[in-house]
């Protein structure tokens, strides 16, 4: 028997929404292949990477947590790749939002001021939004592709983070190792949650998600966002201005970025040292497409993603797994993913009787 | 902090049904000890040398004791949340094995006393937080003198993690052991700004080594810029473990971490309920330092490398025997004297002769 794939005429509307179920329900079976191979028990390794991490309040808490840098990143990303603006340097606007909003912690280290941790986020937001004014100004100015530039100043930013925290905002009383002071109560977001780490950023997260939603459906810049990317001609036709888009999109998702890794220095890191991000702003390009580019499938896809990593410490820790499990899981989720994909836009026939009408 | 809370969350991970075997940390006799590495435990270096030690405590302590670990922790916000998901397992010892780890373990902590915790090269201690690291000087002394033998080119190359003050003291160590015997020798050194990044060092390595080095040195982790100067026909060093399978022509010592013996004397002081919070500064003499066989060098060269081995461990000769200047000139430590450990500790200059700039 043959199994053949058939183009759709239109995109299949429910695929769009199965083929992420569909691929979770076959990472679950094709991580159930290998565990059985290296000799564990399945079933209990499911449990333990997918129910143990979130069967508490902490453990859920745990997941926003390490979901929301994400997430945040994730919305302001998925809106340039619609319009076709690749911002693969979030790891940069990251940490230059870190920078920024974490160098006025330290320059008002004894300050009580209510008014201190607002204009870190101000800053933070407006110090990614910065490092990638960069690729769009060379975009814009001088057709520099984005893609590069913006992943080359992530190296960028990255050591001036290092030479910060190695030299001038070391911290008095740590012995030259490289790390600021820690940052003054007043600099640090409020948990939301008593005994836990999940603090204001998983909320802001949230309104990010809403607000990402409204600006891609409702406003007349995320018609032009959608329109652009999938028609640049029409685009241009009709008077929607590129470099806007560019603009727009590369300040937008740069200060998302921004705020996200200032939430990481002022949430559970509490000052500045030389790795603050374990590549969130690479991992929340994954999250960008898990979640279709949608900003409520970019919450999903975040939560997810998260929930491998939690799982993957946890099977370590209750089974001996190897954490090389944890990217094998994500791997394999992708690929199911994009495999998925393709059943939106084609469809499965069984049989092997030629088909009526292939042209040539 | 809020106790009942974590009761509560322990009691929910406990009733999941026997996963958290040998829970009920505070009576129980046996000890349950966790680890949690910065790197893979396959890097042949720094992390896979704790695991080894992990590895001799369940030898020595048999039945008496299990262990747990979880592997390439990122030293940002997923480490206190490893930290904790072991101490609500119920482990009962927890070795945090980075200098990045301090401030989780710090804070997690806080929140179990009953849990007891052993910080590897930090300086914070509280009632139920040990330190403990070793003086891996005294190798790069004794490795400082046989490169100032051996090398024709009298230029060596140095491969650095990151400016702190552990690396910063290796190099002025091994550089007044290369002087000892060759005041011509001059180093080159390569930031690679990471632990472990095979790639990275091993490029740090070739750079070096078409700048004329003849002896290659490192304080990075993976065997790469060994096995690079295995390729190119030098001579090196192993670090932190015996790397002489790597580059069996080129190894003429390795400066070993040994961390077997203090591991199962903590693990054991669970057992017998006499563990206390201390601070471990073990050298040659203790065995936490060993060099690995002296291979590659000539009789009187190994000769005099074991006559120095042995004055460093009686305590006869210390590396840092004033008079030593720094690079500006200034008398650091006085004619005689030897440097007391805050100074060592918190070194961040250069002595005398380094033609090299600090990274500030």
């Amino acid at each position: 028997m043959l199994i053949r794939l058939e183009p759709r005429r239109q995109h299949s509307q429910a695929m769009v929404y199965l083929s992420p179920v569909l691929a979770i329900i076959l990472t679950l079976m094709a991580g159930m292949v290998i565990f059985s191979i290296m000799g564990k028990d399945p079933l209990r390794a499911l449990h333990t990477f997918f129910i143990l991490p979130v069967n508490n309040i902490y453990g859920i808490t745990e997941l926003f947590v390490k979901a929301t840098p994400l997430v945040i990143i994730a919305i302001g990303l998925a809106m340039g790749f619609r319009a076709n603006v690749w911002n693969i340097g979030a790891e940069g606007q990251l940490t230059m939002g870190a920078i920024f909003g974490g160098g006025l912690a330290l320059l008002f280290h004894d300050s009580t001021s209510v008014f201190l941790l607002p204009a870190m986020l101000v800053m933070g937001a407006l110090g990614g939004a910065f490092w990638a004014a960069i690729p769009a100004w060379l975009r814009t100015r001088f057709n520099a592709n984005e893609i590069l530039t913006s992943l080359m100043l992530t190296y960028v930013g990255v050591l001036v983070l290092s030479y910060l925290v190695h030299g001038p905002w070391r911290s008095p009383d740590g012995f030259n190792f490289p790390e600021s002071r820690p940052f003054p109560a007043a600099a640090l977001l409020p948990v939301i949650y008593d005994g836990t780490r999940v603090h204001l950023g998983s909320l802001i997260a949230l309104l990010a998600v809403v607000g990402g939603w409204i600006l891609l459906s409702k406003s007349v810049i995320g018609f032009q966002l959608r329109v652009v990317g999938k028609a640049p001609q029409a685009a241009r036709h009709v008077g929607f201005r590129q470099k806007r888009m560019v603009w727009f999109t590369l300040l937008l998702s740069g200060g998302l970025a921004g705020l996200a890794g200032l939430f990481e220095v002022a949430g559970p890191i509490g000052q500045l040292q030389p790795q603050i991000s374990p590549g969130y702003g690479f991992t929340a390009i994954i999250v960008a497409f898990l979640g279709r580019l949608h900003p409520v499938g970019i919450l999903f896809g975040g939560l997810i993603m998260a929930l491998t990593y939690l799982g993957g410490e946890l099977a370590q820790i209750m089974m001996g797994l190897p954490n090389a499990v944890t990217g094998l899981f994500q791997g394999i989720l992708l690929f199911f993913l994009l495999a998925c994909d393709v059943l939106t836009k084609y469809r499965v026939r069984f049989g092997s009787a030629a088909p009526k009408g292939r042209a040539a | 902090m809020n106790v009942r809370f974590m009761k509560r969350t322990m009691a929910a991970m406990m009733a999941v049904g026997a996963l958290a075997a040998g829970a009920g940390a505070a009576q129980a006799e046996d000890a349950k000890v966790g680890f949690i590495y910065v790197g893979p435990i396959g890097d042949h270096g720094w992390s896979y040398r704790h695991d080894i030690g992990r590895l001799a405590i369940e030898e020595a302590l048999g039945d008496k004791a299990t262990t747990t670990y979880v592997e390439s922790v990122p030293e940002g916000a997923d480490a206190e949340r490893v930290i904790r998901q072991l101490a609500q397992t119920g482990h009962n010892l927890i070795f945090t094995t980075s200098f990045g780890f301090m401030n989780p373990t710090l804070k997690v902590a806080e929140q179990f006393p009953d849990v007891k915790f052993e910080h590897a090269t930090g300086f914070k201690r509280t009632d139920n937080v040990s330190t403990y690291a070793a003086r891996f000087y005294e190798g790069r002394y004794i490795a400082g003198v046989i490169a100032g033998k051996m090398t024709k080119s009298n230029i060596i190359g140095y491969v650095g993690s990151f400016p702190i003050p552990e690396v910063v003291r290796g190099i002025n160590s091994f550089m007044l052991g290369a002087w000892s015997v060759n005041p011509d020798v001059q180093v080159k050194i390569v930031w690679a700004n990471t632990w472990y990044d095979p790639g990275k060092e091993g490029d740090a390595a070739k750079a070096l080594i078409d700048q004329g080095a003849d002896i290659m040195v490192q304080h990075t982790d993976s065997p790469a810029p060994l096995q690079v100067a295995e390729n190119r026909g030098i001579l090196g060093f192993g670090q932190a473990s015996d790397m002489i399978k790597f580059a069996p022509k080129a190894q003429m010592s390795a400066i070993v971490d040994n961390w077997d013996k203090y591991y199962v004397a903590r693990a054991q002081a669970i057992v017998d309920g006499t563990w206390e919070s201390i601070d471990t500064w073990g050298g040659i003499n203790t065995g936490m330092v060993e060099m690995a066989p002296y291979t590659n060098i000539p009789d009187d060269v190994k000769a005099m490398a074991e006559e120095i081995e042995a004055k460093i461990a009686s305590g006869e000769l210390h590396p840092f025997t004033g008079p030593i200047y720094d690079q500006a000139g200034e008398l650091r430590i006085a004619e005689g004297a030897v440097a007391d450990d805050g100074m060592l500790l918190g070194m961040d200059w250069y002595v005398k002769g380094i033609d090299a700039e600090l990274p500030k």
